[in-house]
């Protein structure tokens, strides 16, 4: 299974929830998969899915599911530590792991080599980290959902990209109906 | 008042109530004021652009946020200054130091301080430059005028600010 299966596959749990997605493809087959107004893409910064979802969750109540990739959590490692010692209830980091550079071409990340992102978010003082198969996504996101901890989820998958098309909506129109959505639902 | 007290005042007096940093010498008092006041939410970051995406977070969620860094992260943070705060058009205050001025004793600090102007500049973020403590007194416009144009801003705050380190 790829990503781009997993994602469909997450429609109906990600549907109304927040949702921080990865720059380049993620988000792009998140968006037309299930556009929604409660979705942030991401269109121009590699690698600050999870800190951004940090920054909404530390901010807010409602339950933020950032969506981001092996090589994204790479390239801003650091952010795992940052997860690990502020611990927010309401924060979900789904890394959908396929050991390689998606957007790019495929080219294999680390972490489809030697290297566990899931004892990295561990060893970095998360509490709740759980590796799972592609097969166990949709069960692994709504026991987290469900759950009164933050998780932060490692999903494995294999390497493969589907086309689909870029992103044409305007920045500021994404962060405003994010923003909004945000807004309904606080007190 | 200390001026590191003065500082945190007015980021209160805005409501900034997310706060992230990664540290520089001439920054420590004002870390310690923002660490201790009940009002902010301190989450030291372990670099600057991951910083500036914890506070692009903070501001969809509701808060306003500031970050608090060393001028050396200008060369570290501008594609995430350009494809996320200023594509998305999110405020961002980022309180400076400006190390490699008068009264710098690391060379290598120089390296950087002679490009940081010139990038800002070059970035259109509108920069400000402390050099006395009586120019703290502009803190509190510098904030607003960052709330109402939701932009990046600079505030530059160099040795003889902090009075040696």
């Amino acid at each position: 299974m790829v990503r781009s299966e997993i994602l469909e596959l997450l429609v109906p749990v990600l549907r109304d929830q927040l949702v921080v997605c990865n720059i380049g493809l993620p988000s792009q087959e998140l968006h037309k998969t299930l556009d929604q107004p409660s979705n942030f893409y991401m269109l121009g910064t590699m690698g600050l899915a999870s800190s951004i979802g940090l920054g909404v969750a530390l901010t807010q109540n409602r339950k933020v599911i950032a969506i981001d990739g092996d090589g994204s959590v790479l390239t801003n490692l650091g952010t795992l530590a940052t997860i690990g010692n502020n611990p927010t209830p309401n924060l979900i980091l789904l890394i959908i792991d396929n050991g390689s550079y998606g957007s790019t071409g495929d080219q294999p990340t680390y972490a489809g080599g030697k290297t566990s992102l899931t004892e990295v978010a561990r060893a970095c003082g998360s509490e709740h980290v759980v590796e799972c198969d592609a097969a166990d996504a949709v069960e692994t996101v709504k026991a987290a959902l469900a759950a009164e901890h933050g998780t932060v989820i490692v999903c494995k998958c294999e390497s493969g990209n589907v086309k689909v098309p870029v992103i044409t909506m305007d920045p500021v129109v994404i962060k405003d109906r994010f923003m909004k959505t945000i807004a309904a639902t606080q007190g | 008042m200390t001026i590191h007290d003065q500082l945190v005042n007015d980021l209160v007096n805005n409501e900034v109530e997310f706060v992230t940093t990664v540290p520089c010498k001439q920054l420590g008092g004002v870390i310690d004021a923002v660490d201790k006041h009940e009002r902010i939410l301190h989450v030291p970051c372990n670099k600057e652009d991951e910083g500036i995406g914890l506070c692009a977070g903070a501001h969809m969620g509701g808060k306003r946020p500031a970050i608090i860094m060393q001028n050396t992260a200008i060369g570290v943070v501008v594609n995430t200054l350009v494809t996320l705060t200023q594509y998305y058009r999110m405020p961002l205050p980022m309180l400076i130091s400006y190390r490699g001025e008068l009264g710098e004793p690391v060379a290598c600090q120089v390296e950087m301080a002679v490009h940081t102007k010139a990038l800002l500049d070059q970035l259109l973020i509108p920069t400000y430059h402390f050099h006395q403590e009586e120019d703290a007194a502009e803190f509190d416009a510098i904030l607003k005028h960052t709330y109402m144009c939701n932009k990046p801003v600079a505030i530059l705050t160099d040795a003889t600010f902090w009075k040696g380190y």
